[in-house]
């Protein structure tokens, strides 16, 4: 795909009324060139696909409540619609509903059980919190990652109403972007514990996104207040902090995430795999060991607008046999491409040359190309080896001593 | 032949005897014509096609062999075998065959016949079986004369058990190698009876052809050996049997080494190490018979106790040493294939992977009759036939038959061997009885018409040493032969001289048999020939010829063909990509590179155990360990061969347990124990949950039920133990019509982790839930 930032996307709401009131968050799409269609939850004529072709490129599902998509939707369409490499973003809220947190679960995110409970902080709760129960929450502790949440660093907190999820710390397909601090916990604000809560500490998570293997990314919400145009122009102050910020850092976080979760930033390509032996240019059939090569391949990232070559210095290339037998960093000349040369290891086989390349926010690169290794051929081989030279002697001055024997023995009566 | 050299042209003796050769020429083109026919049932019943497994790697080295010329051939590392090591096919592979047909091909392509390379492949193993029985007819010859040749030529040329390996189409090393074995013996054979060095020179490159041909050359290499030290123990020593012996053993290693397969195992392993030791033992001899030759009987004496003494201490410490250096290596210095035939138990202890292939096991008693059917009777009758008199030569060919019966008792393969020395006595025994009953007759006959009794006793005295040396027929060649090693032993000269005479005056009386005896005896047996013949060609239509790739069935409704080998690798070469891996168990990996062109993890050429053990673990893995292994080996197919809807019983699930041993020997979480029921080995719905959740099991029978609705197993006969289940990490892709050949897909990683546990129970919950709601309005 030449431009891989989505175009069209699909905005489910529960409530028309989203559409305003989350207007600041629209609008930055709008204007940053996206189509945004919106429909209802419940919209009879719901599709995502027709005649086998997607209609969206991404997805926002800003429908806690909804029990039932209309038309065609449902948990699984939306799940195939993410394997087929396409973006989502999913936000839950107190109350969720059993086919949102279904969603959730397919993509590896756990919200908590209790449908009544909400993330809950008595330290790090927002002052401009008027409940009183401390559910509006601010949260700092962001991911430190360029790539999701752009260069810019966030400097005031982010408000977050809503309920917590949790990740499986072994999947390594998702993260958490936004986690709570460690004196949170989830629970019902309106009714006493009776229990210690389940989810408690930086184990929730507020926001996380997950990027799947596919490089398709979903962005996994507690709140869909976050986005509301009410806490973007909210001013906040956390508990007991001195700095008083004028504006929440919702906007930011929402505008920087969503321009990660479609595709605006953070994706490479890579490609031109070459490798050829030192002094040639043609790309060989087979190597032989101890045969030096050079190595190279081409990276670029997106830039919203154009490919730029990609800068970094922790590429590495594999020469791989069911395990690394070469493992080399790539060095670049920042035009994009990333070279090196190496010397074929003394084993034949079938190896592949690896670049898998996986970075915090990145998309996945995975390439191969395999190229068989033989042995030396019987020519190849030292014709006369130094240390062996008596042996020869030995042999020759065998052959002509037999020769003389023979002579003298046959001839001399 | 033996007619250039009768004295006296033109007298009766000698037209017979150019008559006779005449007859004999006949007689052997026949035979070749005989044996290259008898083994044509499979074209003509099937087609012209590459039998069963190791012919279609042969083939396809053939193909590369004449499309890239011999250097390419020596050289050729194939990277479509054994993913991800490779393999050095002109390294490990013995290139006689190939060579062989190879050189047919281009010279045939040379006179303008263009056929293909199949075509001569196919071709290659009859050719070379009427070269087989032809050099029978020469081994034989120079063992008991002509007679004796042409009886077991025409045993050899359609004994089943060679058929077994030599029908058109079984393109195999042995198709080359039984011509090259019997030939390299003629040429022992030939040298120790003329003593020429000429013959003994061609006998080290018959040999050579040998090594260049099968693993089996090893055979030679201690047959030979063997002979030469009984000789020298039976004080039969003379430079003949030098000369037969040492040429070959410097020439034959050092060209034995040439061979890139064997290289430098000519001298270092334990197979060849008693050419060696004989080797030095003749020469030994040799020189104490060259001392005793020149001193006088007394100083001989002296010398000898001298000798003996310290020879016996410096003999002592060499074989100390060698003793040492040999127990040093762990096998002992054998391979693991010669040291089962030492220890017919090793293999099955140590070695799964040799004792996984039902031609490494020991015959059965009915495969002695079906393979060599009468000969088994008539093998006892030729060796006291070479007893009478016990010669160089029938010597030798008693202790091939003994060795030779000995082997084939170990491994069902070794049959094979043991058919042309089978031949060769039934041959023997054959002749001798036709001479002695047409003697007989012919005797009878003469008395009746009034001979004279002078005339009489010339002929028995003229024929009796005849009967002896050269079983009846003459042969002068073989009784100047005689001469002239009775003249070597100047204190035997008198012996054999003066003892055949008297014995044969004996023996011609008792020889003598009474005319109705002898004629009911001929019919006897010229009947017992028959029924070998009949016996043979039935083999041959029957028995031996399917190709074993296309299967047939003779059923009420008529003949059933089985194709689904075929259907699969076209499959598999036409719907996925030139890359990909295809992992099977090693049995189909030759097929697979050969008829599909694709890549395998293992094949028929076992070298490297660790690799099929890891094939083996994979397929007694659960699926998704299973999916792991083959993951980390790339594979992206999975074959596997099932039976169960046909009953073709040699399928994958019949050899499972020997994956499961193989994976086990190298991968211990795997235990046979597992994989059994109280020490039985069933599928049923006793089978263990080991059994029932391994891969192989779940490829097989997926999807099975649906066939008949019960899963009723034809080869196993009974009903399998799960039948309802679902695939997580393999998808079915391709069954072929019989669903012999069943092909999976390894499915993708999971683009998606799903959330752990919760996900189960959010999922039923909600499901149960909104079930329960509907069906259950009251709660």
């Amino acid at each position: 795909v030449d431009n891989p930032t989505d175009r069209r996307v699909l905005v489910l709401l529960d409530d028309l009324s989203l559409k305003s009131s989350h207007s600041i968050f629209f609008n930055t799409l709008k204007s940053r060139g996206f189509d945004l269609d919106f429909k209802l939850a419940e919209d009879s004529k719901l599709a995502l696909q027709r005649y086998g072709q997607y209609l969206y490129d991404g997805l926002i599902i800003f429908a806690p409540s909804t029990e039932r998509f209309g038309g065609s939707l449902d948990s699984k369409s939306i799940a195939d619609f993410v394997d087929s490499g396409r973006d989502l973003i999913l936000s839950a809220d107190t109350a969720a509903s059993d086919l949102i947190r279904g969603i959730a679960t397919e993509c590896g995110v756990d919200f908590d059980e209790d449908s009544s409970a909400m993330v809950i902080d008595h330290t790090s709760f927002s002052v401009s919190d008027v409940d009183g129960d401390h559910t509006l929450i601010a949260a700092d502790d962001l991911v430190k990652s360029d790539v999701i949440l752009g260069k810019t660093k966030i400097e005031a907190p982010v408000l977050f109403r809503g309920v917590a999820h949790s990740l499986n710390p072994t999947n390594n397909l998702v993260l958490k972007v936004l986690s709570a601090s460690p004196s949170a916990y989830s629970a019902n604000p309106s009714s006493k514990l009776s229990s210690p809560p389940q989810l408690t500490g930086s184990s929730i998570s507020l926001v996380s996104v997950m990027q799947a293997r596919n490089n398709a990314r979903v962005v996994i919400s507690g709140s869909v207040q976050l986005f509301s145009d009410r806490l973007i122009r909210s001013g906040v102050q956390k508990a007991g902090s001195p700095n008083q910020y004028e504006k929440s850092g919702n906007e930011q976080f929402v505008t920087e995430l969503s321009k990660w979760v479609f595709h605006e930033r953070g994706h490479l390509k890579a490609g031109n795999l070459v490798h050829h032996r030192v002094g040639e240019t043609d790309e060989p059939a087979i190597y032989r060991i101890k045969d030096d090569l050079e190595f190279s391949v081409e990276i670029y990232e997106w830039s919203g607008k154009s490919w730029e070559p990609y800068v970094a210095n922790d590429v590495q290339v594999q020469f791989y046999m069911m395990s690394p037998y070469v493992l080399k960093t790539l060095s670049t000349d920042k035009k994009g491409l990333f070279h090196t040369s190496f010397k074929v290891p003394d084993v034949y086989g079938v190896f592949q040359f690896k670049v898998e390349y996986e970075k915090l926010g990145y998309t996945t690169l995975s390439l191969s190309k395999q190229i068989p290794v033989r042995p030396y051929r019987h020519n190849e081989y030292e014709r006369f080896i130094p240390t062996a030279y008596p042996y020869y002697g030995a042999c020759f001055t065998t052959m002509a001593g037999f020769f003389v024997f023979s002579f003298v023995y046959l001839y001399h009566k | 032949m033996a007619a250039l050299e009768s004295p006296l042209p033109g007298t009766p003796t000698a037209m017979r005897n150019a008559f006779g050769n005449v007859l004999s020429v006949l007689i052997l083109v026949l035979i070749g014509v005989l044996a290259f026919s008898i083994r044509l049932f499979s074209v003509i019943k099937y087609e012209s096609v590459i039998h069963e497994f190791d012919p279609y790697f042969n083939y396809r080295v053939t193909q590369f062999l004449s499309k890239n010329g011999i250097y390419e051939f020596w050289n050729w590392f194939d990277d479509r075998t054994w993913y991800p090591l490779g393999r050095v096919i002109g390294g490990t592979v013995y290139p006689g065959l190939t060579l062989t047909a190879g050189t047919i091909w281009w010279g045939l392509n040379s006179l303008n016949i263009p056929l293909s390379v199949e075509t001569v492949c196919v071709f290659t193993a009859p050719v070379f079986s009427a070269f087989a029985s032809w050099a029978t007819y020469l081994l034989t010859k120079e063992v008991k004369g002509s007679g004796a040749g042409l009886a077991a030529a025409a045993l050899l040329a359609m004994v089943p058990s060679y058929i077994s390996r030599s029908v058109a189409g079984s393109y195999d090393n042995e198709a080359v190698a039984i011509f090259a074995l019997i030939f390299t013996f003629y040429l022992y054979i030939k040298t120790l009876n003329t003593g020429s060095l000429f013959y003994a020179t061609l006998n080290a490159l018959a040999y050579f052809y040998m090594v260049c041909s099968w693993g089996g050359y090893t055979f030679i290499i201690n047959l030979i050996p063997m002979h030469v030290l009984l000789c020298i123990v039976t004080g039969r020593y003379s430079p003949r049997l030098y000369i037969a012996y040492a040429p070959l053993v410097v020439l034959g290693t050092l060209l034995a080494a040439l061979v890139p397969v064997v290289g430098f195992n000519a001298v270092l392993t334990s197979e060849h190490f008693a050419s060696f030791l004989v080797f030095i033992i003749i020469h030994v001899v040799a020189l104490v018979y060259y001392i005793k030759g020149i001193l006088s009987p007394k100083m001989f004496k002296v010398a000898v106790t001298l000798v003996v003494s310290i020879g016996m201490v410096v003999c002592f410490i060499v074989v100390a040493i060698l003793v040492a250096l040999v127990a040093s290596s762990p096998t002992g210095g054998w391979s693991g294939r010669s040291l089962s035939l030492l220890d017919p138990t090793y293999a099955s202890k140590y070695i799964p992977i040799i004792a996984s292939v039902s031609e490494h096991q020991p015959p059965t008693w009915p495969s002695y009759f079906m393979d060599i059917n009468v000969l088994a009777f008539l093998v006892p009758a030729g060796i006291i036939a070479c007893f009478s008199p016990l010669s160089d030569a029938s010597s030798f060919v008693v202790l091939y038959i003994v060795m030779s019966v000995y082997f084939s008792g170990v491994m069902v393969r070794l049959m094979l061997v043991l058919a042309p020395a089978a031949c060769i006595m039934s041959g023997i025994a054959l002749s001798q009885a036709f001479d002695v009953f047409t003697g007989s007759i012919k005797y009878q006959l003469g008395a009746s018409s009034n001979s004279t009794d002078d005339a009489e006793d010339n002929t028995s005295t003229n024929n009796a040493p005849k009967d002896d040396v050269s079983a009846g027929k003459t042969d002068k060649g073989e009784e100047i032969v005689k001469e002239r090693s009775s003249k070597k032993g100047k204190k035997k000269e008198r012996e054999p001289a003066d003892k055949p005479s008297v014995k044969a005056k004996i023996k011609k009386k008792a020889l003598v048999l009474p005319l109705e005896a002898s004629i009911v005896a001929l019919l006897l047996l010229i009947m017992l020939g028959a029924f070998y013949v009949i016996h043979c060609v039935w083999a041959a239509a029957e028995a031996y010829s399917a190709p074993s790739i296309v299967l047939t069935s003779q059923s009420r409704d008529g003949l059933h063909v089985f194709d689904d080998f075929r259907e699969s690798y076209a499959w598999l070469s036409h719907n996925t990509d030139v890359d990909d891996k295809v992992a099977s168990w090693w049995d189909y990996g030759y097929q697979t590179t050969a008829m599909a062109n694709r890549t395998v993890i293992v094949d028929n050429n076992t070298w490297n155990n660790t690799h099929i053990a890891t094939v083996g673990t994979a397929m007694s893995s659960p699926e998704k360990a299973a999916w792991e292994i083959f993951n980390s080996l790339d594979v992206k197919y999975v074959l596997v061969v099932f039976g169960g809807l046909i009953g073709y019983p040699s399928d994958d699930i019949n050899k499972f347990l020997w994956m499961v041993r193989i994976g086990g020997g190298v991968f211990p979480h795997i235990k046979e124990a597992d994989y059994l029921r109280d020490g039985q080995y069933r599928i049923d719905s006793e089978a263990t949950p080991t059994m029932l959740n391994s891969l192989m099991y779940k490829l097989s029978y997926y999807r099975f039920v649906e066939t008949d609705g019960k899963g009723y197993d034809r080869v196993r006969r009974t009903e399998i133990g799960k039948k309802h289940f679902k695939l997580t990490h393999f998808e079915e892709v391709f069954t072929s019509h019989h669903w012999m050949v069943r092909l999976y897909k390894l499915k993708p990683p999971r683009n998606r982790i799903r959330g752990k546990a919760k996900k189960l129970k959010s999922k039923t919950s909600s499901g149960l839930s909104s079930k329960s709601a509907k069906k259950n309005p009251w709660v």
